[in-house]
């Protein structure tokens, strides 16, 4: 008993860390005015932020290229995942090490790298060098969501039905593909969310005049974050926790 | 058949060649010419120039607080995570990458509203008497800031590796006599060694480079070795001499992997 309180009381504290900034953030949005005092109760900052074009332009980005980069890893990811499962030893293992340097490199020495691979090849910054970079940190995610469910497929089945008269390609979409359905769903989502919320990469990929919300905060910070950004993250988050809860009480009902 | 599936694997590992391999060896390039293209050791040989090695050694002294606060505030959690049903704690998983969709930035500003002077906790602490302390631009201000924004990497592998751990095992060590101690350092612990070699990566790394979280709280007192190197590509624009510290970074930090992996013996460290 004192365990399970001792327990309840040791999660709220760490949600309690980890929401307080978030919990700030969405009650200044809120704030009259600029700053840390609190001035009453105004919707202005929202207002402000469906005017502001470059605020609305760094949102589109920021989404585009997050699910642009997403659904892109996700299908290269996926089909390497296929190829990589009938490698075997060394060659397999060099594949994984290789598509593991994006993990442990650093986002600091991938983003620099990649600007000097852009710069001496000529490639122009803009919207290709962001949707590069983000394809390949995010691949390596989808492979290693996807991949334990592929060595999880049985390959009789896949066998079985080849050997019934269907064609490889069917055999797979049929047999393969369903098992692998939610390693790729948990791949897309990672991919999407941490690409969404990437800064140090599209900083050092982006070219001059396109914003994320991340690399516009930055520039933003030096003189102070203007609420509206607030008011931007509350809308964010408050719709992906509806979603969230929604999903939930579906899978909750599915369940019973 | 078989070698055709092989093929599937070409178009990534040429993605990787051009992407990965070859801006890698774009860094070694730069670390190792000078402006005239020539060969030489200096970039390289100037992290151990003091300001440079100062900034390495503080960014390793906070990196390595902060993987060691994630770790002790992490396991406790994910075990309980465990005790519980696979319905309730795959939510509470979940509410940990949830902050994810708020601007990593924006979260970590939030932070200056909590800790700066005249901010909340500092009104708090002065309408209830107790001593204010300024935390912006100190180490605790930027461990905080790390913890905080790497703490759900360290949760999910070690709740992954910990729900993978049967139960029948530890029943079956129960049955033979061991009690919760041993039970906990010789089955629970060796068990979940791979989610901490994850866990400990994936804090570690991000924490050692980062240039933001000091940016943000560091109130421009503290330079960590990712500011440094931010600041040659930025403002002083000597690729040369940022490739060659990039360069030392990534050698330290492959290293120190390799280390850490020669401990998980089944390679399933990566597992995410």
């Amino acid at each position: 008993m004192i365990k399970k309180i001792c327990s309840q009381i040791y999660i709220t504290l760490i949600f309690i860390f980890l929401y307080a900034p978030i919990v700030t953030l969405i009650i200044f949005s809120f704030n009259q005015g600029k700053g840390g005092q609190w001035r009453g109760f105004s919707l202005e900052w929202y207002r402000e932020l469906f005017a502001s074009e470059m605020i609305m332009d760094a949102l589109w980005n920021t989404l585009i290229i997050a699910v642009v980069s997403a659904i892109i890893a996700t299908i290269i990811g996926t089909i390497s995942c296929i190829g990589l499962n009938s490698l075997r030893g060394k060659a397999k293992s060099i594949y994984l090490s290789l598509n593991n340097i994006p993990m442990l490199n650093s986002e600091l020495v991938t983003g620099l790298s990649l600007m000097l691979v852009f710069i001496a090849f000529g490639i122009g910054f803009g919207y290709p060098t962001i949707l590069i970079a983000h394809i390949t940190f995010c691949i390596p995610y989808v492979i290693l969501s996807v991949m334990p469910r592929m060595k999880q497929t049985d390959r009789s089945t896949y066998e079985a039905a080849v050997d019934l008269g269907a064609t490889p390609i069917y055999a797979f979409f049929k047999v393969v593909f369903p098992e692998l359905v939610p390693g790729i769903l948990s791949g897309f989502l990672l991919s999407f969310t941490m690409s969404l919320d990437d800064f140090i990469i599209t900083y050092f990929t982006r070219g001059p005049g396109i914003n994320t919300l991340s690399t516009l905060i930055y520039s933003e910070v030096r003189k102070g974050i203007k609420p509206s950004m607030n008011a931007l993250s509350t809308i964010m988050f408050v719709s992906v926790l509806i979603l969230l809860v929604v999903s939930n009480r579906k899978k909750k009902d599915g369940m019973e | 058949m078989a070698k055709n599936r092989k093929l599937l694997a070409a178009p990534y590992l040429i993605w990787m060649i051009a992407f990965t391999v070859i801006p890698l060896l774009m860094i070694v390039y730069y670390g190792m010419t000078n402006r005239d293209g020539a060969f030489t050791w200096d970039n390289v040989m100037a992290m151990a120039r003091p300001e440079h090695l100062g900034a390495l050694l503080l960014s390793l002294k906070l990196s390595i607080s902060c993987t060691v606060v994630c770790l002790l505030l992490s396991y406790p959690l994910a075990m309980i995570l465990r005790g519980r049903g696979i319905n309730q704690s795959s939510f509470i998983v979940f509410l940990f990458i949830l902050p994810m969709w708020m601007n990593f930035l924006l979260r970590t500003y939030a932070w200056l509203n909590l800790l700066d002077d005249g901010g909340i906790l500092y009104t708090i602490c002065e309408n209830l008497g107790i001593p204010t302390i300024s935390l912006i631009g100190t180490n605790t201000a930027i461990i905080l800031g790390m913890v905080y924004n790497f703490l759900p990497f360290m949760v999910l592998p070690l709740y992954n590796a910990l729900m993978k751990i049967d139960q029948n095992v530890i029943n079956a060590a129960k049955d033979l006599g061991a009690n919760q101690v041993q039970v906990f350092f010789r089955i629970i612990l060796p068990l979940s060694f791979p989610g901490i070699v994850s866990g400990v990566t994936m804090v570690f790394v991000p924490s050692l480079t980062t240039f933001v979280v000091s940016d943000l709280l560091g109130a421009r007192k503290i330079m960590l070795i990712g500011n440094i190197i931010e600041q040659e590509f930025s403002t002083a624009d000597n690729w040369y001499l940022g490739s060659g510290l990039s360069l030392v970074l990534m050698i330290f930090i492959l290293v120190s992997m390799a280390v850490l992996n020669h401990y998980d013996k089944n390679g399933e460290g990566t597992s995410f």
